[in-house]
């Protein structure tokens, strides 16, 4: 009975690293007709096959905006330095006809731009406001109010994503083409949606890291006279620094990697944005919308997008963990 | 100078959380007003082809009641080993890193993952695809909530039960586990509450149906993944019904929150 206990957690434990081998190396055999035919290049590449005609509006969206595109394309390099490097190779082959059907074309570029940008976005817009919630519940708040309000925050952090993409589809997303013009669908309202879902998750976080901080360190500086902007500056900052770093990381992976709040609000156009306010196209959303039309090298190129993804969210816990992370012993 | 920064400073914090709070209750107002005008007795008694809910609210609580039922003994029982068994070992260390890189990675990616290995083979979508989907987002949490519950236990505990001429088994099952149960059941009824709200890795793994089904060999009805399919759909009555789904989905895993919550702090006091 005692040997076999151990033999049954050693395996359970056993599982997870099985789980996680098999995910990688279902995804990597799966993905590879698409890694042999196009390689690296794959991931600066901004077309996207335009193959035999099906439902999806999204390629036939893209058909109309081939021409729209390459004047949306002098705009990148103001915008968007990041994606110099690759300017050359957008644009030289961008002219090349697309119709030549036997040979289709698939890249990453425009996924993977669209994610990385709306979680820029969604960054940009959850940082300051998640601060601020951690800071007034842990420090300026009474603990009257702080303890119902950290309650709530809490609550909300367990809220479905997808009742953020509803919520970001049918209220937020036409509020936000009110005040700055353009589609009620775009990488801008993708953005503050990620944004507004990980408020609740980046606040509670980095409330706890903020919280750990000794009484007794911030009396002293009470003592000597410190305002509380000063406390929270010189004390509770650089004491609680790599929590809310952590956090902050955290919040990033999960924006990243996330489905359903951006599938209502991204667009699904393989497009590059002109300006924020256009919609275009993350990683996780081609997934979802296209995956059970596509078969054979479609499908093949889908793994590859989805081992993409794994390996960027796989890369931003690895920092996480290893840098700010380290569980205490 | 530095008091006048220090009120900007805490006018500034306390506005931040204004407008934080302001996004999040504006969430929760259009979710209760648009949710509970669509709310009726049709609601719960019909299908989703006679326009009501009761086949998809069914199949999501089948799939992740599946998915836990087989989740907790392997999450527990991995739990036990890294807190028992392993001691300080790398191997240890190395499934805990492994065991939090799977809860931060992408749901949708697992289910990418399950398609590949169980939707190909099979050629069509399963409720079982979609409970293995959710298997593996739950496994994780569960084996951190044990660990972290585990750690709690007091050593002299274990030395007692050990000095008695207990063996590990009966120590570990008799002792340790009995006093963490309660934190672990509250880890697995969050584990519950996080994936019963899931919808990117059923989307193309169990997929969903309009119909009445329990069996878990073919498509199976989900709640979220209607939740998807009639948001986006042009016409009106079904975006309301998609909205009461949203709404109750929303209450479920509130409620399953709450209930955590409540049994946690009267263990503690």
């Amino acid at each position: 009975m005692e040997r076999l206990f151990k033999k049954l957690t050693q395996m359970s434990a056993g599982l997870l690293f099985v789980i996680l081998a098999a995910t990688t190396i279902v995804l990597y055999l799966s993905a590879k007709p698409a890694i042999e035919q196009f390689g690296v290049n794959f991931l600066f590449e901004s077309r996207w096959g335009v193959e035999e005609q099906q439902a999806v509006p999204a390629r036939a969206l893209d058909v109309e905006n081939l021409e729209a595109r390459s004047s949306d394309e002098s705009f990148i390099e103001e915008d968007e330095d990041f994606i110099d490097d690759d300017e050359d190779f957008v644009t030289d082959d961008d002219f090349e006809s697309d119709e030549g059907s036997s040979n289709i074309v698939y890249g990453a570029l425009v996924p993977i731009v669209g994610t990385i940008f709306s979680t820029l976005i969604a960054m940009l817009f959850s940082i300051p406001i998640a601060m601020g919630i951690a800071v007034f519940l842990a420090e300026i708040a009474h603990g009257s109010i702080a303890k119902p309000i950290g309650i709530a925050i809490e609550l909300l952090a367990s809220i479905p994503s997808i009742i953020y993409g509803m919520w970001g589809l049918f209220y937020f997303g036409p509020f936000i083409a009110n005040i700055f013009g353009g589609n009620t669908v775009s990488l801008l309202v993708a953005g503050l949606v990620l944004g507004v879902m990980v408020i609740p998750f980046m606040a509670a976080l980095s409330r706890d890291a903020i919280s750990t901080v000794p009484e007794m360190l911030k009396e002293s500086a009470y003592a000597m006279g410190a305002t509380k902007l000063e406390v929270i500056k010189d004390v509770v900052f650089p004491y609680a620094k790599s929590g809310i770093i952590g956090s902050v990381i955290l919040s990033f992976g999960r924006a990243m990697g996330e489905t359903m709040a951006v599938a209502f609000v991204i667009g699904g156009v393989y497009q590059f944005v002109g300006s924020v306010t256009d919609p275009t196209n993350s990683i996780p959303v081609v997934l979802a919308n296209s995956f059970a039309e596509s078969s054979g090298l479609s499908l093949s190129v889908l793994f590859y997008l989805a081992l993409i993804l794994f390996m960027m969210s796989f890369l931003v816990i690895a920092v996480a963990k290893h840098y700010f992370l380290r569980r205490k012993k | 100078m530095r008091l006048i920064m220090n009120r900007l400073f805490i006018i500034a914090s306390t506005f931040a959380a204004m407008v934080g709070l302001f996004f999040l209750g504006w969430i929760l107002f259009t979710l209760c007003a648009k949710g509970i005008t669509g709310l009726s007795l049709k609601v719960f008694t019909n299908d989703l082809i006679n326009g009501g809910l009761r086949n998809v609210m069914v199949g999501q609580l089948i799939i992740s009641g599946m998915a836990t039922v087989i989740g907790i003994p392997v999450g527990v029982l991995a739990g036990i080993y890294l807190q028992e068994y392993g001691g300080e070992s790398k191997t240890t260390e190395f499934i805990r890193d492994l065991s939090d890189v799977m809860m931060s990675a992408p749901s949708i990616v697992v289910g990418t993952f399950v398609y590949a290995i169980v939707v190909i083979p099979t050629g069509h979508t399963s409720g079982w695809a979609g409970v293995l989907a959710l298997f593996i987002l739950m496994v994780p949490i569960i084996v951190r909530t044990t660990d972290d519950m585990l750690k709690l236990v007091p050593i002299e505990l274990r030395e007692a039960g050990m000095a008695i001429g207990a063996s590990k088994y009966h120590v570990t099952m008799n002792i340790v586990i009995r006093y963490a149960k309660a934190g672990i059941l509250t880890g697995i009824l969050l584990a519950f509450a996080r994936v019963v709200g899931e919808t990117a890795p059923l989307l193309y793994t169990s997929g969903s149906t309009e119909f009445w089904s329990t069996d878990l060999t073919s498509t199976f009805p989900s709640l979220t993944v209607s939740i998807y399919n009639l948001a986006t759909m042009p016409d009106e009555e079904m975006v309301q019904l998609g909205w009461t789904g949203a709404f109750l989905l929303t209450m479920m895993v509130l409620i399953i929150n709450l209930i955590g919550r409540y049994a946690s702090n009267k263990k503690r006091s």
